[in-house]
C-alpha cells in the first residue's frame, strides 16, 4: 500500500502560495535598488520610514485581498477612507478628549459600511462590483453632505499619534507606530488566513458549490469579508488621517491603487488563489516603486504609466502560465 | 437492403473498422456503423462501451485513429466539427449549446446570421426558422421567443432545429430524454418520427430501452469499445437486448458483503419523501449496510441523494436519523446531523480545485462544524493514510491529482466529520482499476465501523457486486428492491421500466 | 413589418429590450416627479432651460455609455474611457490650433488614436488573456502618466466653428444631443441588426457556445474595445468644443468610467454580458441627467446627488436581479 509520507507531517514554514515568489523577486530587487538610489536607504530609517509611507495600503490590501480571494471587488474603499478621515477631523474637533471615542466610532463605520456591502451583494444578488460602486458615490455625496462641502474641524493630537510619530528602539532608531500596527496586522492577517475562516474564504472564491454543500454559511463568510475590508479602510484612515492631516481627496484614486497591489501580488481577481502576504508584498513593491522612481527624478506622470505597464504585465504573465489549466467556465 | 419495409440503397454514412485511444487506452476497437436515410439507428451499450466516443468521431470532434469515414460513398476526414456540419452530420448535445437571451431564430442562426446589404435579414432568418419548425411540424414554438422562456422540451427542438440549420442529413442525438420529463418524451418521439419520415437519417444514443424499441429501425449494441452487434429492432426483444448489453462475468474485486449480523439500527429512514423531481421515496439504511441505488440516467437517482442531503429537500414527507425526526432543508442542517453527500460532479461541487490537499481535506470540517467542534481531534496524516491517498504532501493542489486520488480526497473531507451516513454518487467515474478497488474496499470498511451507505452507480457491476441490497429507480420512483447479488438482466428489467410493460 | 402577435408572444420590443420600458417608465416618472418638486418652489423643470440642460449633461455622458455598452454586453468593462477623454480632447486641440482648415484631420487624428487605445485594450483582454477590469486600469494608468507629464491645465485652441458644435441648438434641443442620439441610433443598429452585433450578445451570454458555434470570440472582444474606445474620442471632441480647447482632467473630474458604468447598468445592461442594450443606457444617462438637473433647480447641495444616484443605481439593479429571478 502507498503512504502519504510527508503528508503526516505538518510544514512548519510558511507555505508559498504560488504567485507569491515573483512578487517578493520583484520586491527583492526594488529593496536593494533603493539602497543604491539613495543614501537614506544605507539605515534601517530609510526603509522605517517607506514602511510607514506603505503601511496604510498595505492594510487596505489586507482588507481587498479578503474580498478578491472570496470572488468579489470592494469599489468603496477609497471613499470610505476619505470618510472616515472627515468624518473623525468633525466629531473630534480638536477635542483631546473625544479621541478615546471616535477610534472606535470610526472603526464601527467602517465595519457598518463593508456589512451593508456585504449583505446587498450576497442577499439581494447585486454584482459587488455594482453595490461598492454604489457606496462610493453614497460615501462620497453624504460625508460631504454632512460637512457642508469641504472637511471641517481638525484631528486632536492623539489620533494623529499613530499615523505620524514613533517610539524608540536601540539600533534601529525610531520606529513609527504604524510600523507596529502594521506588524500586528499582518501577523494576524496571516493566522487568520491559516485558520479555518480563513481558507473558507479562499475556498468559497475557489468552487462556492463546494463549500455549499459542504455545510459552509457562504453568504455569511463572504459578508464577512466585505466587513474586514470596511474595518481595513477604517484602519487605514486613522493612519492616513495622523500621516498626511485632514483633506477631502486623501482617500482619492486608493480603490484602483489597492487593487492594483492586490493584484499585482498575484491574487487572481475572481477569487480562489493567492495569499494574504503576496497581496500585501504587492502593496510594498508599488510603494517602493514610486519611492524608487522619486529618487531616480522620475516625475509623478511616468510614475502611473510605469504601475500601468507593471499591471498589466504581470498579469499577463500569471494569466499564460495559468492558461494551460483552464477549465469550461461555468463550473460553479 | 431492406430495412423494416425501407429499400434504400446505400447508406448516407458508413464507418468502416473505427479504433480510437485515449492516452494508450483502447476505448473503441474496430468498429462498424452505417446510417440510411429515413432510419433511426439506436446505439446503445453501458456506460463506457464507447457510444459518445463513436458519436464524437461522426460528428468530427474527435478524430479516429484506425478506420474510414464515407459520406455518400466518398472517403471523408473531419478535422473538426464545422467539417462534418458542412457535410451534412450535426450533432444534438445532450447539454445544450444555446444563449438562453436571444431568441430561437438567434439561436438557429447563431454564427451563421443570413447578411443582407450590410445588415443581418431578420425577416429571412424568422423565415428560415419557421420553415424548419414547420417542416417539423413543430407550431406552438415562435423564432422570437427568448429560448429562456421555453420549456426544456422545446429548447431542445430549438436545439434540434439548429442542428438541421445546417442542411443536416445526419442526426446524431446524444441522450436526448435526459433532460426531459414524462410527457415532454411524448413530444420527442413524435419529432423523431418527423425527422425520420423527412428523409433523415438519425443515430439514436439512449440508455433506455423503451426508447430504443419505440423509435428505432435498427440496434447497434457495443460493449468494452468493440461491436457486438447490429441487428434490426423488430428482431430483437428487450431481454435479448440486456443480455447482449451485459452478461460479462461480474469482477471478482469488491469486498465481501455484510453479513445479517453485521447490520445496525436504521441510521435514515425516509417515507413518502417527494420533490419536483422524485416521488413517494420510501428509504430506510441501516448502519453497516450498503444499498445500491440503481436506475438510468435521469430517472432520479441523483434528486434522492441531494433530497437526502439537503442539497434540494424533500417537500413532502418525513425523514429520521437514528430513530429522530429530522428536518434537513439545507446542505449544512444535513451535514451537522451527520449525513455526508459525495456529488457526482467531483470537479464541479466537490473539491475547491486550486486549493491543497488539507484545505479540501478540512473543507467540510471547517464549513460545518467551526474549529471541529463536537467532532474529535483529528489527526490529518492519519486520515489521509486511511483514504490511500498518494500525493506530494498535504500541501500539493488538488488540481494536480489523479482523478483517483481526487476522489479520496472527497472522501476524507467528509470522514473528517464522521458521518453516520454517507450517500456516494458515482464514486468511481473516470479513475482507474486500482483507485476503483481501493474506493471499494474504503467503503465497505465504513460500512463496517457503522456507517450507513447509500450508493448511486451507472456500473451494473460495481453496484450488484458492492450492494447488499439494490433499490432500482425508474421515472422518478423507486420501482422495485432487489436482494443481493441480483442479476444485471433483473435490475435493467426495473430501470428500463421493461418490468412494468411485462406485468 | 407585419408582426402577428400571437396569445402569449409580446411584441417585439418589450421583449428584446425587456428592461427598457422600464427604464423609460422610470424616466417619465422622474420627470414628472421632478417637475412637480420644481413647481412647488415656483419654478419650471421642462422649460426650455431645463430641457436644454437635461440633455447638453447626456451628451458627453451618452457617447461614452454607448462605447461602454458595447463592451459590457460582451461582458467585459472599460476603465481607461474617462483619461482617453481627455487625451482626445487634447489631441483635437492642438491639432485644430484654431485654424478651421485642420478641423477634419483633427477629427480623424483623434478617432484614430482612440481606437489604437481601444485596439491595445482589445488585445490585451483577448489575446494576453488578461483580466478586462485589469487591462483597461492598466491603459488608463498610461494615458494618466503620459497627461501627468505633458499637461497642467487646458491646451491646445478648437476655431470658432467648431465650438459651434458645443453650443448651437434647434430650439431647446442642442444640435449635439441631437449627434449623440443619431450615434446611439447607429449602435442600436449595429448591436440589433448587423453581424457583427449579433456576435458581441453571443460572447457576452456564453463565449463557449459562441467559440462552439463558430464566431471568431477573439475579433468580436477587440471590435468592442475599439469601438467603446472610438466614442469616447467623439467625447472628447464634444467636450473641446464646449470648452474651446483640450483638457486633460475633463474626463476623470466628471468620473465617466465609472459613471458611464452606472447608467450602462443601470439601463439594464447586465453587467455579466449578454443582455440589453442602448436604448436603456440612454434611458439611464437621462435618468442620471434628468436628477443632476432636478437637483440644480432645487438648489439642492450637489452632494446629495451622488447619495441618490447610489441608492438608485444599487436598487435598480436589486430589481433586475429579481425580476430576472422570477423567470
Amino acid at each position: 500500500m502507498t503512504t502519504t509520507d510527508p503528508a503526516s507531517r505538518p510544514s512548519r514554514l510558511p507555505r508559498l502560495a504560488d504567485g507569491t515568489a515573483p512578487v517578493l523577486a520583484v520586491l527583492a530587487v526594488l529593496l536593494v535598488a533603493l539602497a543604491f538610489a539613495g543614501p537614506a536607504y544605507s539605515e534601517p530609517a530609510g526603509y522605517l520610514a517607506l514602511l510607514k509611507r506603505a503601511a496604510p495600503l498595505m492594510i487596505l490590501a489586507i482588507g481587498q485581498y479578503f474580498v478578491i480571494v472570496s470572488g468579489g471587488f470592494d469599489l468603496s474603499v477609497g471613499s470610505l477612507v476619505t470618510a472616515e478621515v472627515v468624518i473623525a477631523a468633525r466629531l473630534i474637533d480638536g477635542d483631546e478628549a473625544a479621541t478615546l471615542w471616535v477610534i472606535p466610532f470610526v472603526l464601527g463605520f467602517g465595519a457598518l459600511v463593508g456589512l451593508v456591502n456585504g449583505l446587498i451583494t450576497t442577499r439581494l444578488l447585486v454584482p459587488s462590483f455594482i453595490v461598492t460602486l454604489g457606496m462610493l458615490l453614497v460615501l462620497d455625496g453624504a460625508v460631504f453632505l454632512w460637512t457642508g462641502g469641504s472637511p471641517r474641524g481638525a484631528l486632536s493630537e492623539a489620533f494623529r499619534t499613530i499615523g505620524r510619530e514613533g517610539f524608540d528602539v536601540p539600533l534601529l532608531g525610531q520606529v513609527p507606530w504604524s510600523v507596529l500596527l502594521l506588524a500586528a496586522l499582518v501577523a494576524a492577517a496571516v493566522l487568520f488566513m491559516r485558520g479555518g475562516t480563513g481558507r473558507m474564504l479562499v475556498a468559497i472564491g475557489d468552487n462556492e458549490t463546494a463549500v455549499r454543500l459542504g455545510g459552509g454559511h457562504v453568504e455569511r463568510l463572504r459578508t464577512l469579508a466585505f466587513v474586514l475590508s470596511g474595518l481595513s479602510a477604517a484602519v487605514a484612515a486613522i493612519l492616513l488621517g495622523g500621516f498626511a492631516g485632514v483633506s477631502a481627496q486623501v482617500g482619492d484614486g486608493l480603490e484602483f491603487r489597492v487593487i492594483t497591489a492586490v493584484v499585482l501580488g498575484g491574487v487572481v481577481l475572481g477569487g480562489g488563489r493567492g495569499s494574504v502576504v503576496a497581496a500585501m508584498a504587492g502593496a510594498l513593491t508599488l510603494e517602493a516603486l514610486f519611492s524608487l522612481l522619486n529618487l531616480l527624478g522620475i516625475s509623478g506622470g511616468l510614475e502611473s504609466a510605469v504601475q500601468g505597464v507593471i499591471i498589466i504585465a504581470a498579469v499577463a504573465y500569471a494569466a499564460s502560465g495559468r492558461s494551460v489549466f483552464r477549465t469550461r467556465k461555468g463550473t460553479s | 437492403m431492406s430495412v423494416t419495409g425501407l429499400t434504400v440503397e446505400s447508406p448516407v454514412v458508413r464507418l468502416c473498422g473505427i479504433g480510437k485511444r485515449f492516452l494508450g487506452n483502447q476505448v473503441l476497437r474496430d468498429v462498424d456503423l452505417d446510417l440510411h436515410a429515413g432510419e433511426v439507428h439506436a446505439l446503445v451499450g453501458e456506460n463506457g462501451a464507447g457510444k459518445s466516443t463513436l458519436m464524437k468521431v461522426l460528428a468530427g470532434v474527435h478524430q479516429p485513429d484506425e478506420g474510414t469515414i464515407e459520406v455518400d460513398g466518398v472517403r471523408r476526414t473531419f478535422a473538426s466539427p464545422r467539417e462534418a456540419q458542412s457535410a451534412g452530420i450535426s450533432i444534438v448535445h445532450q447539454e445544450f449549446n444555446l444563449l438562453g437571451d436571444r431568441s430561437v431564430a438567434e439561436n438557429v442562426h447563431l454564427g451563421r446570421e443570413p447578411v443582407r446589404w450590410g445588415r443581418v435579414d431578420r425577416r429571412r432568418m424568422e423565415a428560415e426558422t419557421e420553415r424548419l419548425l414547420d417542416w417539423l411540424g413543430e407550431r406552438g414554438i415562435s423564432p422570437r421567443t427568448q429560448v429562456r422562456r421555453l420549456p426544456v422540451a422545446q429548447q431542445q427542438v430549438v436545439e434540434i432545429v439548429k442542428a438541421l440549420a445546417t442542411d443536416a442529413r445526419v442526426l446524431a442525438m446524444d441522450e436526448p430524454t435526459a433532460a426531459l420529463a414524462d410527457h415532454e418524451v411524448e413530444l420527442l418521439y413524435d419529432l423523431v418520427r418527423r425527422l425520420r419520415e423527412r428523409n433523415i437519417a438519425i443515430l439514436y444514443v439512449s440508455h433506455r430501452l423503451r426508447e430504443v424499441f419505440d423509435l428505432s429501425q435498427r440496434i447497434t449494441v457495443l460493449k468494452d469499445g468493440e461491436l457486438v452487434t447490429v441487428r434490426p429492432t423488430r428482431e430483437l426483444t428487450s431481454d435479448q437486448l440486456v443480455r447482449h448489453m451485459v452478461g460479462r462475468p461480474l469482477d471478482a474485486y469488491f469486498p465481501d458483503r455484510a453479513r445479517p449480523a453485521d447490520l445496525g439500527d436504521v441510521r435514515l429512514a425516509v417515507r413518502g419523501g417527494g420533490n419536483a423531481r422524485v416521488h413517494g421515496i420510501d428509504l430506510r439504511l441501516r448502519a453497516g449496510e450498503i444499498v445500491g441505488l440503481a436506475g438510468l440516467q435521469g430517472a432520479g437517482r441523483s434528486a434522492v441523494a441531494r433530497a437526502v442531503c439537503g442539497a434540494e429537500p424533500f417537500t413532502e414527507g418525513t425523514v429520521e436519523l437514528d430513530g429522530t425526526p429530522a428536518r434537513i432543508r439545507s446542505p449544512r442542517a444535513a451535514v451537522r446531523r451527520g449525513v455526508a453527500y459525495v456529488t457526482e460532479d467531483r470537479k464541479g461541487e466537490g473539491l475547491a480545485l486550486r486549493q491543497s490537499v488539507r484545505d479540501n481535506a478540512l473543507l467540510v470540517r471547517r464549513a460545518a462544524f467551526g474549529r471541529g467542534r463536537g467532532l474529535r481531534r483529528l489527526d490529518l496524516g492519519e486520515l489521509l493514510r486511511s483514504v490511500t491517498l498518494v500525493a506530494r504532501g498535504p500541501d500539493q493542489e488538488v488540481r494536480l491529482l489523479s482523478g483517483g486520488n481526487q476522489q479520496k480526497v472527497v472522501l476524507a473531507k467528509w470522514l473528517a466529520v464522521e458521518p453516520k451516513v454517507l450517500v456516494v454518487d458515482e464514486p468511481t467515474r473516470g479513475i482507474d482499476v486500482g483507485a476503483k478497488k481501493a474506493v471499494y474496499d474504503l467503503l465497505r470498511g465504513l460500512a463496517g465501523q457503522g456507517v450507513a451507505i447509500l450508493l448511486i452507480s451507472s456500473e451494473l457491476p460495481e453496484l450488484i457486486g458492492m450492494s447488499d441490497r439494490v433499490l432500482v429507480m425508474y421515472d422518478g420512483r423507486i420501482a422495485g428492491e432487489l436482494p443481493a447479488g441480483p442479476s444485471e438482466e433483473a435490475v435493467m428489467a426495473l430501470a428500463t421500466g421493461h418490468a412494468l410493460e411485462a406485468a | 413589418m407585419s408582426v402577428a402577435v400571437e396569445p402569449g408572444v409580446r411584441p417585439q420590443w418589450t421583449r428584446l429590450g425587456n428592461p427598457v420600458a422600464a427604464v423609460y417608465g422610470a424616466l417619465v416618472l422622474l420627470l414628472v416627479l421632478g417637475s412637480v418638486l420644481v413647481a412647488m418652489r415656483g419654478g419650471v423643470l421642462l422649460d426650455q432651460g431645463g430641457i436644454l440642460n437635461i440633455l447638453t449633461r447626456s451628451t458627453a455622458l451618452g457617447l461614452v455609455a454607448i462605447g461602454q455598452t458595447m463592451v459590457i454586453l460582451t461582458g467585459k468593462l472599460d476603465l481607461s474611457v474617462a483619461y482617453l477623454i481627455g487625451l482626445c480632447s487634447l489631441i483635437g486641440a492642438e491639432t485644430m490650433a484654431g485654424d478651421p482648415g485642420m478641423i477634419l484631420p483633427a477629427v480623424l487624428l483623434t478617432l484614430a488614436c482612440a481606437a489604437g487605445v481601444g485596439l491595445l485594450n482589445g488585445l490585451v483582454v483577448a489575446k494576453l488573456k488578461v483580466n478586462a477590469f485589469i487591462a483597461t486600469l492598466g491603459t488608463a494608468l498610461i494615458i494618466r502618466g503620459y497627461l501627468e507629464n505633458g499637461y497642467t491645465g487646458p491646451s491646445g485652441q478648437v476655431p470658432r466653428v467648431f465650438q459651434h458644435l458645443g453650443y448651437d441648438r434647434i430650439g431647446p434641443v442642442p444640435v449635439s444631443a441631437l449627434l449623440m442620439l443619431a450615434l446611439a441610433g447607429l449602435a442600436w443598429w449595429f448591436l440589433a441588426r448587423t453581424r457583427p452585433g449579433y456576435h458581441l450578445y453571443a460572447v457576452g451570454g456564453d463565449e463557449e457556445v459562441a467559440r462552439f458555434s463558430g464566431i471568431r470570440t477573439d475579433r468580436v472582444v477587440i471590435t468592442a474595445h475599439v469601438l467603446c474606445s472610438v466614442a469616447a474620442g467623439l467625447a472628447g471632441l464634444f467636450l473641446a468644443s464646449r470648452l474651446g480647447s483640450g483638457a486633460p482632467w475633463v474626463g476623470t473630474d466628471a468620473g465617466y468610467d465609472l459613471e458611464s458604468i452606472a447608467a450602462v447598468v443601470l439601463g439594464g445592461t447586465l453587467l455579466a454580458g449578454g443582455r440589453g442594450g442602448v436604448a436603456g443606457t440612454i434611458g439611464g444617462v437621462l435618468i442620471l441627467a434628468t436628477l443632476d438637473t432636478t437637483f440644480d433647480e432645487l438648489g439642492v447641495t450637489p452632494f446629495f446627488k451622488d447619495v441618490v444616484r447610489g441608492v438608485v443605481l444599487i436598487v435598480a439593479v436589486a430589481l433586475y436581479a429579481r425580476r430576472r429571478m422570477r423567470r
